[in-house]
């Protein structure tokens, strides 16, 4: 397993060599931005979180290390602020102010997620900034973009993923919709925020002008929910929310069976392209003497649509009885050997336990020395050839690099920085 | 605003199929990039086949989802099983900054299209190769949609009511996660190639970007031993947090309160101050611990009143609620998704009108909405030979002929 240790950080021929090595992102953002600037760092951008004097209140998500509730020990905050350091600043006061603007001078991109007009009453927003850096990349992320009717409206993940149309379509049919129960609408707009950026960047490379770059987390949301929209406008129709059945083809069939010890997550296939996962899985049944008269259909030839109920039960009957004499693991293994579509409905623990991941090197252990332990963490989501991603490193304190910005960079003397600290400016 | 476009001048080849890569590379074709869909008429994108479709009719040009996914591209369909095909693709490569694709893992090795073979044609090529679970692993080859993956990756696990079996989402999940993550990977190999003139080869697996939408429960397990499951709307720190039902037929509406301010906004705003001063609700520990009674109590009023006046009002007052919205109020109510022009419609001459939606983020200085409906299959095929390769009309007639783009 890949392990970071506090001298990977110091290791400066890292970076130098990593995707977005040579660049500087000021990141602002709550949790709607932390894993832009993540995604940017992990990739080797020099990524400097701003946070207000006494850290950034996002700190209080959970859950925390060992359920301590600590600004230092969320678990959230670990999870989407690796490769980053900290510093602490109030873009509030004067001084903060002069500080910030000398960053943006220096910096290719900043990252924030304030509600509407904070920066413009502060004189901070994109064509203040701009005039300073004509090269600079202002990414803002809103619940709703920068401008239109529900520009100041409030919102959540819950509501963002509510108007975008997820949960409309999630959750069993004789109960309310529901949402993911793990915040998901951020996370999205984040991910775009990185790409937005970077096709700004792309851009800039070529013509050397930056530009705004204005995400709306509303939106990324609409971009989740695949049927909503075709439905509608194809045949005036709303796609319901079904639970773990689903009704298409003019046919309800499962996604969703159980099994010896949990569930997994399967569905009787038809026709040219996704039939032959069928007959296979009806292989696998045959192996064991449960295929019945399954083993005879030509599951390539068949059409899903105009099955009689009567028939996908039968179908899903023989299937169920297969499921329920195995484990999750077991079918999953079947499923890999016999290659057909079925995976494990996985926890947590399952997710840690997967040897997939495992083989592929995929979790990274990050020392944290103020906790006296290493936490593993899910790792680099691009595998390149030639290797250029950089090694993730832990997420940082509270104004932990303030030293290394204010006195190494900035040229602030030790006296300059406890005025600045006793005038709540850093 | 300027006229062009922030990725004008960038070629990529598209040899992705279904949803994720396809909308990938439409993101970049919507911003100026030039993309060519490489598929074929004996196996087209299979999203093509898929319901759907334009007026209930059935047609490889018809399908809605595919013409959401694949807007401003090329369609070039090739028999890559045809010598001369895949000379043609080897041609296209030559011309190409990007090659992305979502075969099975080996599928572009026996073709001779494998980042190896790729560097040989361009030795400063970019290749994307976006699989279910990644190139390697003992589970790298297992086939599967992202509906199923959804629940490897947990997100079936964790969505759905705490007394009942997952639900799930109805959708391939995944597939709507790794897209976003493949522009990003593009861009930055790019920038990579521009400041070393190095070409990259980058391998996604949609597990593993689904993952990092799971991190913060997978670190609740490995550090506390805990393993979270779902819970309807509930929030570990607000309430109430709901969806409640309103007036009408499935209609219903989010309402998301976290902090006492907000609290008494809702109760005032509602009608209902005294639930302030009442014990049962007056602190947050004792709303979360008379929850079920809260929720019964706030949709007692939410029935009394459409979606949209509940989002009005409490808006008004500074309270996150939001409607739920089906198809039909996205595409045509949502006044803040038509501000932004989400939605974009084409007439295209044989597939009709189809509507596609643009990525959600707007650049101030450049232009990047869709351009034109997503291709009939095969509807540039003379475009890309002739203009793109420089063929001679005579060789594009003879491939023709030869069935080369069959």
């Amino acid at each position: 397993m890949k392990q970071t240790t506090e001298e990977d950080i110091q290791e400066s021929s890292v970076r130098v060599n990593s995707i977005l090595a040579p660049y500087r992102v000021l990141d602002l953002t709550d949790a709607k931005g932390f894993l832009c600037g993540k995604i940017l760092g992990d990739l080797g951008a020099d990524v400097i979180k701003i946070e207000k004097p006494g850290g950034d209140p996002d700190r209080n998500i959970g859950p925390f290390y060992h359920d301590i509730a600590d600004p230092e020990k969320s678990l959230y905050w670990f999870a989407y602020n690796t490769s980053k350091r900290s510093i602490t600043l109030n873009i509030e006061t004067a001084d903060g102010k002069e500080i910030f603007k000398r960053l943006v001078k220096k910096a290719d991109f900043v990252l924030e997620s304030f509600p509407l007009g904070y920066l413009t009453k502060l004189n901070l927003d994109y064509p203040v900034l701009s005039e300073l850096n004509p090269c600079i990349i202002v990414t803002s992320i809103t619940s709703f973009g920068q401008s239109g009717p529900y520009r100041d409206y409030k919102s959540s993940d819950l509501v963002a993923s509510a108007m975008g149309g997820l949960v409309y379509i999630c959750g069993d049919a004789d109960r309310p919709p529901v949402r993911i129960s793990a915040e998901q609408a951020y996370l999205h707009a984040s991910v775009h925020a990185a790409g937005g950026s970077l096709i700004a960047h792309y851009y800039r490379e070529l013509t050397g002008l930056g530009q705004h770059v204005d995400v709306s987390v509303e939106e990324a949301m609409v971009w989740t929910t695949m049927y909503t929209v075709p439905y509608w406008y194809t045949a005036q129709r709303l796609f319901p929310r079904s639970g773990n059945l689903q009704t298409r083809y003019g046919s309800t069939y499962r996604l969703m069976f159980p099994c010896k010890d949990g569930y997994i997550s399967a569905r009787a296939y038809t026709g040219l392209t996704f039939g032959p996962w069928q007959t296979r899985l009806v292989k696998a049944m045959a192996g064991e003497g449960m295929a019945d008269d399954l083993i005879d259909i030509d599951w390539e030839a068949l059409s899903f649509e105009g099955q009689p109920k009567e028939e996908i039960d039968h179908w899903e009957e023989l299937m169920l009885n297969y499921f329920m004499k195995h484990t999750k693991a077991e079918l999953h293994e079947k499923a890999r050997q016999y290659e057909f579509a079925l995976f494990p409905s996985n926890t947590p623990r399952d997710i840690v336990e997967y040897r997939q991941l495992a083989e592929r090197d995929f979790w990274v252990e990050i020392e944290h020395p103020e906790l006296a332990d290493t936490l593993r963490y899910p790792g680099d989501v691009f595998k390149s050839e030639p290797a250029l991603g950089r090694m993730m490193f832990r997420t940082p304190l509270i104004g932990e690099h303030n030293e290394e910005i204010y006195r190494g960079e900035l040229g602030f003397s030790k006296s300059e920085l406890v005025i600045l600290k006793e005038a709540n400016v850093i | 605003m300027e006229t062009r476009r922030p990725l004008e001048g960038l070629k990529i080849i598209d040899f992705t199929w279904l949803i994720s890569g396809p909308i990938a590379c439409k993101f970049m074709a919507d911003y100026g990039a030039e993309v060519i869909k490489v598929e074929s008429n004996s196996i087209p994108d299979n999203i093509r086949l898929t319901t759907p479709f334009k007026d209930n009719i059935a047609g490889v040009n018809r399908s809605a989802m595919f013409a959401n996914y694949n807007s401003s591209k090329y369609s070039l369909s090739l028999n890559l099983n045809h010598p001369k095909g895949l000379e043609i693709a080897k041609r296209l490569v030559a011309w190409a900054d990007v090659v992305v694709e979502s075969f099975r893992p080996g599928m572009m090795k026996y073709w001779g299209l494998d980042y190896e073979e790729l560097r040989k044609i361009k030795s400063d090529i970019i290749m994307l190769s976006m699989t279910m679970q990644g190139q390697t692993g003992p589970f790298n080859r297992q086939p599967g949609v992202g509906t199923h993956l959804q629940a490897l990756a947990g997100i079936t696990h964790l969505t759905g009511w705490p007394d009942r079996e997952p639900a799930g989402t109805p959708i391939p999940y995944p597939d709507f996660i790794s897209p976003w993550y493949i522009v990003v990977a593009t861009m930055a190999a790019l920038d990579y190639r521009h400041r070393t003139g190095q070409g990259l080869y980058i391998n996604i697996s949609q597990l593993e970007t689904s993952l990092h939408f799971m991190a913060p429960s997978l670190l609740d397990y490995m550090v506390n031993g805990r393993i979270q499951s779902r819970r309807g709307n509930q929030h570990p720190y607000a309430a109430p947090h709901g969806v409640y039902r309103c007036r009408g037929d499935e209609r219903w509406c989010a309402i998301a309160i976290f902090t006492d301010d907000e609290w008494r906004s809702f109760c005032e705003a509602i009608g209902r101050p005294s639930w302030t001063k009442e014990s049962k609700f007056a602190t947050f520990l004792n709303r979360k611990g008379n929850e079920s009674e809260l929720n019964r109590l706030v949709e007692e009023w939410t029935l009394t009143h459409t979606a949209e006046e509940v989002m009005d009002l409490l808006q008004a007052v500074g309270v996150a609620a939001g409607v739920v919205q089906n198809g039909q109020d996205i595409l045509e109510c949502d006044s803040q998704l038509q501000h932004r022009h989400h939605f974009w419609v084409f007439e295209h001459p044989e597939t009709g009108r189809h509507v596609t939606e643009v990525a959600p983020y707007r650049l101030s200085r450049t232009p990047g909405e869709p351009r034109w409906a997503a291709p009939c299959l095969g509807e540039h095929n003379d475009y890309v030979c002739t203009q793109i390769l420089g063929m001679s009309d005579e060789e594009f007639v003879e491939l023709l002929a030869d069935g080369v783009f069959e």
